[in-house]
């Protein structure tokens, strides 16, 4: 069908296109961030770190376009909601780039200590986490609620991986009490990962609601 | 479904001009006390179902309805209903204002010297009251012998409410009551359409799809004679259930 609202149409296409920029961003600092903690890369820590101000900065931008699309448009129906979703959507974002920033951190502060262990679970957390990441932004982009409500279930997947780190964590520990320093730091790292795929699971919520009209909880996450 | 009662229900309701049907099998609920809006494209039907609603029709040759519409429980199309007493139950207030060329008294006294009074209030205390409902008593009560037709567009539109609500009607039906005023009348008239729902049950015609999402409880939408979609206005406008509905009023096509 034609639409007599072409140019709003192309508004809300343009917002759509800068949350997916604002998704690898976030994507982008995840993956760089558990890099850096791997490999001891401080320099790329560094650039997580800084790079953190772009994000907050690219999410302001967003949501002052929704606020004027809002005040100008006055949108309605499914056109309010995408506005409404992508307001809540930049807010999940945000905050899972404050844990990969968090993660850097961590690594700065481990910086060029010896390793505890090589570190495996961890990146299947964050390689998982990001994976949900990208699928629901797909999802966001494909209308699709089935898939949405799918990747919800892959958090457990996450909190399960966030048990056996905090389990074997524990055991360097109980064992010996000079590493609790270090595995304390893992453990949070582990703690950023868990937070960071629950707030995927809201982005979830949001793309039910967007496409449904309905606002409820799907995921009920362990943690 | 509400927490009121229907003061108007038209049941399985057509309505043809001629052979072109313009309502079909239009099934509706208007509650009592609140503020019921139509939407729809050009040509939808919702001003010939407002019209129907006292009978406005009728007139038009080769006009016909099929179906009923109860108010109060009572079928208006029912052979043997005077439509003139209809009309005083159900008033109007048109795009237009369209105030007579006289005082602003005797255009608000009109209708009850047609209808006469029923003795309780005095004409002088029926227009004061009326005037003070439609909200423009206060703007007039020193000019009441100055022409209508000397008033600004938006005072012109509440003299013609004040006129509707002068035979004390129980609905007031309007057909895009501000689409000829500028925004702070139409401000008016919607802030008084608020406070005269307590008082009147309101159905209101409008192209204006923020306005129908500022004042009214309910919204029905009609396309091409149906009824697509009847809910809670604040339903209707975040998460129609229609694919038609939402992309009228999101402005896919209208």
């Amino acid at each position: 069908m034609p639409s007599p609202r072409e140019s709003f149409g192309r508004h809300l296409h343009e917002l759509q296109d800068d949350l997916l920029v604002m998704g690898s961003m976030v994507e982008k600092a995840l993956e760089r961030s558990m890099e850096s903690l791997k490999n001891r890369n401080l320099e790329m820590a560094h650039q997580v770190i800084e790079d953190d101000v772009k994000i907050n900065q690219k999410r302001f931008d967003i949501e002052e376009k929704c606020v004027e699309l809002i005040a100008t448009q006055q949108p309605m129906a499914s056109d309010l909601r995408v506005i409404i979703a992508v307001l809540n959507i930049i807010v999940d974002l945000e905050r899972i780039a404050d844990h990969a920033e968090g993660n850097a951190k961590i690594a700065v502060m481990i910086g060029k200590e010896p390793p505890l262990k090589p570190l495996i679970d961890l990146p299947r957390m964050n390689q998982k986490t990001v994976d949900m990441l990208r699928r629901s932004l797909d999802a966001f982009c494909n209308r699709d609620a089935d898939a949405a409500r799918s990747i919800c279930g892959d958090d457990d997947e996450v909190d399960n991986l966030y048990d056996q780190v905090f389990r074997e964590l524990l055991t360097f520990m109980a064992e010996d009490p000079k590493t609790i320093t270090r595995a304390t730091r893992l453990i949070w790292v582990g703690h950023n990962l868990e937070r960071s795929a629950d707030r995927v699971t809201n982005i979830c919520e949001r793309v039910v609601y967007l496409v449904t009209g309905k606002m409820s909880e799907i995921c009920v996450s362990k943690y | 479904m509400g927490d009121s009662e229907a003061k108007i229900e038209a049941v399985r309701f057509s309505f043809y001009y001629g052979k072109r049907q313009a309502l079909k099998d239009v099934n509706l609920r208007v509650k009592e006390h609140q503020i019921t809006a139509l939407i729809g494209p050009s040509g939808c039907g919702k001003s010939t179902f407002l019209r129907a609603l006292n009978r406005m029709n009728d007139i038009i040759p080769g006009a016909r309805a099929e179906g009923e519409i109860m108010l109060d429980g009572q079928n208006i199309y029912a052979p043997g209903v005077d439509v003139v007493d209809l009309r005083k139950r159900v008033g109007m207030v048109f795009q237009q204002p369209n105030p007579f060329p006289k005082t602003i008294f005797e255009n608000v006294a009109f209708g009850p010297r047609v209808l006469g009074l029923d003795g309780k209030l005095s004409m002088d205390e029926v227009v004061e009251k009326s005037l003070r409902s439609a909200a423009l008593w206060d703007e007039v009560k020193d000019v009441l012998n100055k022409s209508g037709l000397a008033l600004s567009g938006g005072q012109q539109q509440r003299l013609c409410i004040a006129r509707a609500l002068a035979t004390e009607p129980e609905v007031l039906l309007m057909d895009e009551p501000c689409s000829a005023l500028d925004p702070q009348s139409t401000l008016r008239i919607e802030e008084l359409m608020n406070e005269l729902k307590a008082r009147y049950t309101i159905v209101i015609v409008t192209h204006n799809m923020q306005q129908a999402a500022r004042v009214s409880d309910w919204t029905g939408f009609l396309l091409l004679g149906d009824l697509v979609e009847y809910d809670k206005t604040a339903e209707l406008f975040s998460r129609p259930q229609d694919k038609r509905t939402d992309d009228y009023i999101t402005g896919r096509f209208g």
